[in-house]
C-alpha cells in the first residue's frame, strides 16, 4: 500500500497552531508539553495551545506524516516515561518551508504596497 | 483534576484513549502555575470552552473520515448501497405519507385561534346521536348557557351568483354575526358581518373566499362595496377572508348573514332542525362542564315543551373530533398498514447490513489489527448506515411526495381544512426521525455482531465463521417480514371484499346513459309553482326532442347526493308531532312526470304523478315498496292516506326501492309527490333543482344543446353539478377504491419486500454452504434433493411466518371492521389468497438460491478456500 505524497503544496495556507507546532519540534524532539512552551516562548506569550488544539493538531499532523513520533528517547533521568515525543519528517520540513515561502511572497507583496514599516 | 478528566469524557474515546493522560499532565501544570483566584477562575473559563470546541471538532474529524471512508465503500458495493436506499425509501415513503395524511386530518390543530376550545353542539334524539338544532331551541341554548365564549349558528347553502360572467352556482354558508367572532378569525380585507347586517330586513352583505375572491373577481382589490346578485338579490362585498381560511367545510366559497326571521314562524319552530352551532367554551370550562350545564338546558326546556322536545337531549363535541368513526379508523388503518411497512423495511435493512458485515469481516479484522479500536469500527459501521437511512429517508420524502395527492383523497371534506396536506417541516422532521432511528436502531446491531470479538476472528478462522446464531437471528427477521406481510396481504384483501360487496350493491335505479345536471331556480323568483311549471315543461319538452334522449324529468335531488329531507310520517289519524323518534319518516322528494321511466324505478303498481295532480285535485303521492311493506304489509296500498309535509296525501302508485342514503346505509322509504302540488312560496327547499336525462348519446354531445335549452328559458339561470347517474354512484365507493388502493400497495411493496428477504437470506445460505452442497453433489446427492432442500428451508420460513400473520390478521380485521361493510374478518377466501401468496413468494424467492446450490460445481467447491 504505496501511496504517493501530495505535493506540499496541497496543505498551504497552513493552520497557525500547525506551522508553530512544525517549528517546534524542527530544532530537536519534543514532547506536547515542551511544545506548547517552546510556542509560548517564541511568540512572547502571546499564542498559548490549550492541550486539546495540540493534541488534535498532533493528531493531523500525524495522519498527513508532517510529524513522526520518536522511539529515541532521551537520557532516562529526563524523561517521564508517558511522554510521547514529536519530530518534524522530511515531507513535514519541505511543508514547513513552502509555507515559510508563502508568508515572505505575502510580506514582500505587502511591503510593496507600503503596509510595512522599514526598508523597501 | 477530576473535573479536567470528565471533561475529556467529550473526547471521542479513540483520542482518549491516545492522548488524554498527557492532556491531562499538561492541565495539571498549568492549574499548578495559575496564580490567585482569579487565574484559577480564567484558567477554568478557558479550558472549559476550549474542551468544547475541540472536543466538537475532534468529533467532526472523525465524523468526516468516517464519511469519505463509507462514500467510497458504498460506491465499492452499488449493489447493496441501492437495495438498502431503496428498500428504506419505500418505508420512510410510506410512513410520511400516511403520517402527513393523519396528522392533518386527526393530530394537528384547526386552523383556528385556540382550536381546541371550539365545539360543536347538537340536538340528540333516539335513533339520531347528531341532529341539526332548531332555531327556537338554538335561541334558547345561547341564552341559558353560561359555558361559552360566544355561540353562532349557521347551515350550508348554495346560490346562483349573477352579474360576474357566466351565471354561477356557488357553495356558501349563511353564518350569525356570532359564527367569525367565535373562530376569532379577522377578514383579510374589509369588515367582518355586524349584528346590524344580521337582522331580518337589513341589505344584502357578503364575505368571499380568498380562492373566489381570485376566480371569479381576478384578485381585484376594489372589490369591497361591489354589488352583486345572489339568487336575484342584490348584495354588496364587504370582505374578503384569508387564502386558507376554510368554514364549515372547505366547500365553502362566499358567507352571507343568515339574517334569521326572529318574528317568522321558522323561529318559533322547535322541530324543523337545520342549524348547526359553532361555540367556544369559556376559559376554564372545560368540556365536561359545558356538557353538564347543556343536558341540564335541554332538560329544563324539555320539561317546557314536553312535546316538541320530547327526548330531545344535548350533545357537545370538541370540533375537532367531528368526524367519522370511518374516517378515523381508515387513517388508522393506514398508519398501521405504514407500520407493518417500515417493520418491513427495517428487517430487510438489518438483513443486508448483518448479511454484508459477515462478509466484511476480513476488512474489519485488517482495521482492527491495524490499531482501529472496536468503538471506532463501531461508529464507522453506524455512520455507514446513517448515511444509507437518510439517503433512503430523502428518497422516501420524494416517494411521499409522489404518494400525497392519490392518500388526499382521504381527507374527509367535511373538516374546515385544505384539501390536501403538504409535506412541510412537521412532515420533514417526521421522516428524518424515522429514517435515523432506523438508521441507529437496525445499524447497531450487526454493527456490534460485525465488529465483536468472535467476528474479529476472521483473520485467523477465515470467511467461514459467523455459525448458526447469526442465521437464526436472520431468520427471525424474515420471519417477521413473512408475518407483516400476511397481515397487510389479508387486509388488504377485506378491503377488496368490501369493495366489491358494495360494487355488487342494487342502487334500485339505472346508472347507465343517464345524463344529470343542476338548475336550482332561485326565489323568490320562482316563488309561484306556475312559474316553475313553465320553465320545468318548456326545458323537458325540448331536451326530450333532442335526438337519442328517450325522456327527462326533474326531482328535488338526486339520490346520493343529497341524503336528507327526511319528513315525519303520520297514518291513520296519528298526530306527525309526537312521532319525531325516527321511526315513523321517509325522505320525501317533489318529482315531474316521467322521473320513474327515466331513472328506470319499477313502477310496481298504479300510476306515475301527472301534470293533473295540481293543488288544485286531490293531493296524491306515489311511495316505495318499503314504505307500503311499513304501513300496509301485504295489503294494497293504493288509495290509502297518509300525512306528510303538512298535507294528507292518497297513494296512487308504488315504486321500487332505490338507495337514497348511498349504497352503504340503509335509507328510509321514499315518498315522490307531484311537483305541480304545493302552494307558492312553500317548500322552496324542495323545489325540484335536478335534471335527468335518459339518452342513447353521450353527454359531450347532448350538454351543449341542453345549455342552450337552459338558457333560451331563462338567460340568468346557472348550470351547475353536470354528471353522469354512473359518476355518482361511484363517487360513492371512490374513497373506497383509494383505500383499497392504498392499503393494496402498502400489501404489494410489503410482499415484495419480504419476497427480497427471503431470496436474500437463502442465497448467502447457500453462498456459505456452497462447499457442504459441493460434498453433497459429489456423494451423489440429486438436484431435485437440492433443490428440495433449500426449498423447505424456505418453506419453513414461510410457514412459521404465516401462523402469527394469520392470528394478528384476524386481529386487524376485527379492529377494521367498521371499514368491511358486513364482510367478515375471518373470510375464508381472503386468507386462502393471502397464503397462497405467502407459499407462491416462498418458492419464488427460494428458486434462484435453489438453483445456483444446483450449479455448484463439486470440485472446485471443495477445493476452495
Amino acid at each position: 500500500m504505496v501511496q504517493t505524497p501530495p505535493p506540499p503544496d496541497a496543505f498551504l495556507p497552513l493552520p497557525p497552531a500547525t506551522f508553530h507546532i512544525l517549528l517546534a519540534v524542527a530544532e530537536e524532539d519534543r514532547h506536547g508539553y515542551a511544545i506548547t512552551q517552546d510556542v509560548a516562548a517564541r511568540t512572547g506569550g502571546e499564542l498559548k495551545l490549550s492541550a486539546g488544539t495540540l493534541y488534535r493538531s498532533i493528531q493531523r499532523m500525524l495522519e498527513q506524516g508532517l510529524i513522526a513520533e520518536t522511539q529515541d528517547r532521551p537520557a532516562p533521568e529526563l524523561d517521564d516515561e508517558r511522554r510521547r515525543y514529536y519530530r518534524i519528517t522530511p515531507f513535514g520540513a519541505d511543508v514547513a518551508r513552502a509555507e515559510a515561502r508563502r508568508l515572505t511572497q505575502l510580506v514582500r507583496m505587502a511591503r510593496d504596497r507600503g503596509f510595512v514599516a522599514g526598508r523597501a | 483534576m477530576r473535573v479536567y478528566d470528565l471533561l475529556l469524557r467529550l473526547y471521542p474515546a479513540s483520542f482518549r484513549a491516545e492522548y488524554g493522560e498527557e492532556m491531562s499532565a499538561i492541565w495539571a501544570r498549568r492549574r499548578r502555575d495559575a496564580s490567585g483566584l482569579a487565574g484559577v477562575a480564567a484558567l477554568w473559563i478557558a479550558t472549559v470552552f476550549e474542551v468544547l470546541f475541540n472536543a466538537a471538532a475532534a468529533h467532526w474529524d472523525i465524523l468526516r473520515q468516517d464519511l469519505r471512508y463509507t462514500a467510497r465503500t458504498l460506491a465499492g458495493s452499488p449493489g447493496f448501497a441501492l437495495t438498502a436506499i431503496l428498500v428504506l425509501a419505500l418505508g420512510v415513503g410510506a410512513n410520511t405519507a400516511a403520517f402527513s395524511v393523519t396528522d392533518f386530518v386527526l393530530i394537528r390543530p384547526l386552523p383556528f385561534h385556540q382550536a381546541d376550545r371550539l365545539v360543536k353542539l347538537w340536538e340528540k334524539l333516539s335513533g339520531y346521536s347528531k341532529m341539526e338544532l332548531s332555531p327556537a331551541n338554538y335561541v334558547d341554548w345561547k341564552h341559558m348557557s353560561k359555558s361559552f365564549d360566544g355561540m353562532g349558528a349557521f347551515w350550508d347553502t348554495s346560490v346562483n351568483l349573477v352579474g360576474q360572467g357566466d351565471p354561477e352556482r356557488i357553495e356558501a354558508a349563511a353564518v350569525t354575526a356570532d359564527v367569525f367572532p367565535v373562530l376569532r378569525v379577522q377578514p383579510a380585507m374589509g369588515r367582518l358581518f355586524t349584528a346590524a347586517d344580521d337582522r331580518e330586513g337589513a341589505p344584502g352583505t357578503l364575505l368571499l373566499s380568498y380562492p373566489l375572491w381570485q376566480a371569479v373577481f381576478g384578485g381585484d382589490a376594489g372589490v369591497i362595496g361591489r354589488r352583486v346578485n345572489l339568487d336575484n338579490e342584490p348584495f354588496v362585498v364587504i370582505g374578503v377572508m384569508p387564502r386558507d381560511f376554510h368554514f364549515p367545510s372547505r366547500n365553502a366559497e362566499l358567507w352571507t348573514p343568515m339574517r334569521f326571521q326572529e318574528h317568522s314562524d321558522d323561529f318559533r319552530d322547535r322541530t324543523n332542525n337545520y342549524l348547526e352551532v359553532v361555540a367556544r367554551l369559556k376559559p376554564g370550562v372545560s368540556l365536561d362542564q359545558a356538557r353538564a350545564e347543556m343536558g341540564v338546558v335541554a332538560a329544563q326546556l324539555e320539561r317546557q315543551f314536553p312535546k316538541e322536545n320530547e327526548q330531545t337531549t344535548a350533545s357537545v363535541n370538541l370540533l375537532r373530533d367531528e368526524l367519522s368513526q370511518q374516517s378515523r379508523l381508515l387513517l388508522m388503518a393506514l398508519s398501521g398498514a405504514a407500520i407493518c411497512v417500515l417493520l418491513i423495511a427495517c428487517a430487510n435493512l438489518a438483513n443486508l447490513l448483518l448479511a454484508r458485515g459477515l462478509a466484511r469481516q476480513r476488512e474489519l479484522a485488517v482495521r482492527a489489527a491495524m490499531g482501529a479500536g472496536r468503538e471506532r469500527l463501531v461508529r464507522q459501521l453506524i455512520t455507514e448506515s446513517l448515511v444509507l437511512a437518510l439517503a433512503g429517508g430523502a428518497l422516501g420524502v420524494l416517494v411521499a411526495a409522489a404518494a400525497v395527492p392519490l392518500l388526499a383523497r382521504l381527507v374527509p371534506a367535511s373538516l374546515p381544512i385544505a384539501q390536501s396536506p403538504s409535506i412541510d417541516l412537521r412532515v420533514l422532521v417526521f421522516a428524518g426521525v424515522i429514517s435515523g432511528l432506523t438508521g441507529i436502531g437496525f445499524g447497531v446491531f450487526p454493527a456490534l455482531r460485525a465488529s465483536s470479538q468472535s467476528g474479529l476472528g476472521a483473520l485467523r478462522e477465515g470467511a467461514r465463521t459467523g455459525g448458526g446464531r447469526k442465521e437464526r437471528f436472520r431468520s427471525v427477521l424474515v420471519i417477521v417480514e413473512v408475518t407483516a406481510s400476511v397481515v397487510l396481504l389479508v387486509s388488504a384483501g377485506l378491503l377488496v371484499r368490501a369493495l366489491w360487496r358494495i360494487e355488487a350493491t342494487d342502487p334500485g335505479f339505472r346508472t347507465g346513459g343517464v345524463l344529470t345536471l343542476r338548475t336550482a331556480l332561485p326565489m323568490p323568483k320562482y316563488d309561484e309553482t306556475a312559474r316553475r311549471a313553465g320553465f320545468y315543461t318548456r326545458v323537458i319538452a325540448a331536451v326530450e326532442a333532442l335526438p337519442g334522449v328517450s325522456s327527462a324529468a326533474y326531482i328535488s335531488f338526486l339520490p346520493m347526493t343529497m341524503r336528507g329531507g327526511i319528513w315525519p310520517i303520520a297514518v291513520d289519524g296519528k298526530p306527525v308531532e309526537v312521532q319525531r323518534s325516527g321511526s315513523h319518516t321517509a325522505s320525501l322528494r317533489f318529482v315531474t312526470p316521467g322521473l320513474f321511466a327515466t331513472l328506470g324505478i319499477p313502477l310496481q303498481r298504479g300510476r306515475d304523478v301527472g301534470e293533473s295532480d295540481t293543488v288544485d285535485a286531490p293531493f296524491a303521492a306515489v311511495v316505495s315498496e318499503s314504505f307500503v311493506r311499513r304501513y300496509w304489509p301485504g295489503q294494497d296500498p293504493l288509495g290509502r292516506h297518509f300525512k306528510v309535509a303538512f298535507h294528507d296525501r292518497t297513494v296512487v302508485g308504488m315504486v321500487g326501492d332505490i338507495r337514497v342514503r348511498g349504497l352503504e346505509q340503509n335509507s328510509e322509504p321514499q315518498v315522490y309527490l307531484p311537483y305541480r302540488q304545493v302552494q307558492d312560496g312553500w317548500l322552496t327547499g324542495y323545489v325540484p333543482k335536478d335534471l335527468v336525462i335518459h339518452s342513447a348519446t353521450g353527454p359531450g354531445t347532448l350538454l351543449p344543446a341542453v345549455r342552450q335549452i337552459i338558457r333560451s328559458a331563462d338567460s340568468e339561470q346557472p348550470v351547475s353539478d353536470v354528471r353522469t347517474m354512473a359518476d355518482i354512484v361511484e363517487a360513492e365507493t371512490a374513497s373506497r377504491s383509494v383505500q383499497v388502493r392504498v392499503l393494496g400497495a402498502f400489501a404489494a411493496i410489503a410482499f415484495l419486500l419480504a419476497g427480497v428477504g427471503i431470496h436474500g437470506l437463502l442465497s448467502f445460505a447457500v453462498s456459505r454452504r456452497t462447499q457442504e452442497i459441493g460434498v453433497r453433489i459429489a456423494l451423489g446427492a440429486q438436484p431435485g434433493e437440492i433443490v428440495k432442500m433449500i426449498v423447505r428451508q424456505g418453506a419453513v420460513l414461510a410457514g412459521v411466518g404465516v401462523m402469527p400473520g394469520i392470528v394478528l390478521a384476524y386481529a386487524a380485521g376485527r379492529a377494521m371492521e367498521g371499514l368491511l361493510a358486513g364482510a367478515r374478518p375471518g373470510d375464508a377466501l381472503t386468507f386462502a389468497s393471502a397464503i397462497g401468496l405467502c407459499v407462491l413468494m416462498t418458492v419464488l424467492g427460494s428458486l434462484v438460491p435453489a438453483l445456483r446450490a444446483v450449479r455448484i460445481d463439486p470440485i472446485s467447491a471443495i477445493r476452495s478456500d
